[in-house]
């Protein structure tokens, strides 16, 4: 792979889980991927509340029902941290677009960045709908 | 000769294609939008939350509240399309397989943007019969 054709550029290779040492930047990408599909997940859920409202009072009891057990509370502070993480690395993607922030050092920061704020919006958003009485 | 150059070695020098980046900027567009549609969506949740029926049906009878959920669904759907493409095309390395989920994601984004857009559509639109 590496030996390309005399007088082509070298290509570059994809990094490897089990060669390249472990860093925040490589876990951001792997969980945008990863929250972007939880979220794929997420949008299906939201046709399932609009389809079941559209279906008539017993569907619609019978979806929030599912959503509001213990499994679906589970489901649904998952998505949370997914949207807030995904929202947060799409930042950093808008921002690299710009040309800027890819220095180490700030591309590490960024990362922890969105790892903590989701975590602290997540949890946020969800104290605060207990403390309006919506758990 | 031509034969034992590369794709890209035929490719290069000879300038962009001119369609090429529609992809990279459908998906930066739709990410932008959904940043405040995501915001708002959280929000709204949280005041549905816990609510009846009724109270579902009335809110999403606001002409406000309906625009906005079918615009988060349609950018939604169509941003995740986008994103589960490279996903396919990134790990699938069969041809009729990735072909195949390619056109499954495509499809399966479509009828689920037109099947939650309509139900919005009925209930925001609809006179209460059930």
């Amino acid at each position: 792979m590496a030996d390309a054709t005399p007088g082509l550029r070298a290509r570059p290779l994809s990094p490897h889980v089990q060669v390249w040492r472990w860093h925040v930047t490589m876990a951001a990408s792997i969980l945008t991927r990863a929250t972007g599909s939880a979220l794929y997940g997420g949008a299906l859920l939201l046709m399932g509340w609009a389809l079941a409202l559209a279906s008539g009072p017993a569907a619609y009891d019978n979806y929030v029902g599912l959503l509001g057990s213990i499994p679906g509370k589970i489901v649904l502070f998952g998505l949370t941290l997914s949207a807030f993480y995904h929202l947060f690395a799409g930042l950093r993607h808008l921002v690299w677009d710009s040309g800027k922030g890819f220095t180490p050092a700030v591309a590490s920061r960024s990362a922890w960045a969105a790892i903590g704020g989701a975590v602290v919006a997540s949890v946020a958003v969800w104290v605060v709908a207990g403390l309006m009485g919506k758990l | 000769m031509a034969g034992f150059r590369t794709p890209l070695g035929r490719a290069r020098g000879l300038g962009s294609a001119k369609s090429g980046v529609g992809h990279f900027i459908g998906e930066r567009v739709s990410s932008v939008a959904l940043v405040p549609l995501t915001l708002w969506a959280v929000w709204a949740a949280v005041g549905l939350a816990g609510g009846s029926f009724d109270a579902a049906v009335t809110w999403l009878r606001s002409p406000i509240n309906a625009s906005l959920t079918i615009l988060l669904a349609i950018t939604s759907f169509y941003h995740m399309q986008l994103g589960m493409r490279v996903i396919i095309e990134d790990y699938i390395e069969r041809h009729a397989t990735k072909a195949a989920l390619l056109l499954l994601n495509l499809f399966f984004c479509w009828a689920a943007g037109v099947l939650t857009v309509l139900s919005v559509l009925k209930v925001a639109a609809g006179g209460g019969a059930y």
